[in-house]
């Protein structure tokens, strides 16, 4: 693999990451975060969106025209997601009836449509099916790192499993109890703003002026 | 009283920006000033009115099981079950929705149209929009939505709980330019933070009983 094509597949790891640099797909980012399980799911289900989108579009983009192709895109990707939404509801039934509505805001997340206008439009498909990837991956690891904190502080779990001891507790006699305020949408807002305080605070040429 | 708290309910308790973060990319982006923030959240209140509708009468009478044998007696349509097509229609309505809209306004008042211009084309792919066509197809599935006037009621007030909310959010930004904030949270990283106990302040409606 070409140092060119590896670098359309890490740059949106960190240094261009959809979610903390670019802003793009906070909606979906936020609400599934409540549980690493389902933040895994969708995370997974969003790379294969942003991949396979910017494959067809990239394959396709010499003969699309451009004043169709905004509905072309909401085409090809709304039938990517149904196809994702299906997989979903067929293999992982709970975890799907957990996302609920989430699956299909993948159609309306503005990374997917933001990657193919701006990458898979202007190159070849396969650097195109490895940007997506990449992107895809740097909005996963966002949502990982934000169910991280949400899972453990909130009801002491990770992946479903008991992490804090159970004598820990205030009613078994410890001294310690969940943060229920974790569980609450707004505290996932705050985690992406200190994500994007700790990130900027180490790349500076991000920093605003 | 069902439609006054449906109505409160969708504006203050499950607003879309503080309960479910729809549309937050562009509420992030637009919310540097006042006025180009009502200007989008007008845009958004309206094609919410419209579309949630739009889509509850396809929902009703198209896409969900057995729909279409209501008007069309066919015995082979009874079991019919198109609700797997909902993403790609709903999508498909609000594309085509906000194209038309875009057209109209432009040839009846251009004025509006060069204040809203740049917002209409965002607004397509608003998570906001899809959000809101989706929830009420949940909220059908639950009973909360039971007739079209619902869904109208529905639309409307989600779509001005998110006008409120981004002015909300751009007065403040407004203000804080004159503040001093670390360097690394310039930007985005304080907008999600003061979006956050925005967040937490609304919460205090979600005791409320209608």
């Amino acid at each position: 693999m070409a140092s060119k094509s590896l670098k359309n597949l890490t740059a949106p790891l960190s240094g261009n990451n959809p979610v903390i640099v670019q802003i793009l797909g906070i909606c979906s980012a936020l609400a599934v975060t409540v549980q690493l399980k389902p933040a895994i799911v969708m995370g997974l289900s969003v790379m294969v969106v942003t991949a396979f989108s910017n494959l067809v579009m990239s394959i396709l983009r010499k003969g699309v025209p451009s004043r169709i192709r905004i509905i072309v895109q909401l085409v090809v990707i709304a039938a990517l997601v149904i196809l994702v939404d299906q997989v979903l509801k067929a293999f992982v039934y709970d975890v799907s009836k957990q996302l609920s509505v989430y699956v299909g805001l993948i159609i309306t997340n503005c990374i997917v449509m933001g990657r193919v206008e701006a990458f898979a439009l202007q190159n070849k498909p396969w650097d195109s099916f490895l940007d997506g990837l990449g992107n895809g991956a740097g909005y996963g690891m966002i949502l990982v790192i934000i169910a991280f904190f949400r899972e453990l502080l909130g009801s002491g779990k990770l992946f479903g499993f008991e992490i804090i001891p159970a004598e820990w507790y205030i009613n078994n006699g410890g001294v310690y109890a969940n943060c229920g305020l974790m569980l609450f949408p707004p505290m996932a807002l705050i985690i992406v703003g200190c994500i994007i305080w700790v990130h900027r605070s180490f790349k500076k040429d991000l920093q605003e002026k | 009283m069902e439609m006054l708290n449906l109505f409160i309910k969708s504006i203050f308790i499950d607003n879309m920006v503080f309960a479910f973060f729809f549309g937050m990319c562009s509420y992030i982006a637009v919310s540097k000033s006042v006025k180009t923030a009502l200007g989008l959240g007008l845009a958004v209140t309206f094609v919410q009115t419209m579309t949630v509708p739009l889509n509850y009468l396809l929902n009703e009478y198209v896409l969900s099981a057995g729909a279409l044998y209501k008007w069309i007696p066919v015995e082979a349509l009874k079991d019919v079950d198109l609700s797997f097509l909902s993403f790609i229609v709903f999508i498909a309505v609000i594309a085509a929705f906000v194209q038309l809209v875009e057209m109209v306004v432009e040839k009846f008042s251009p004025s509006l149209y060069n204040q809203l211009g740049i917002f209409l084309p965002l607004i397509a792919v608003n998570c906001a929009i899809m959000g809101g066509s989706l929830f009420m197809q949940q909220k059908v599935d639950a009973g909360e939505i039971a007739n079209v006037w619902e869904s109208i009621v529905y639309g409307l007030g989600s779509g001005l709980g998110w006008w409120l909310a981004i002015v909300m959010m751009a007065a403040i930004r407004e203000r804080l330019t004159y503040s001093h904030i670390p360097a690394a949270l310039k930007g985005p990283g304080i907008a999600f933070i003061i979006t956050g106990l925005m967040g937490i302040a609304f919460m205090i409606f979600s005791g409320i009983k209608l």
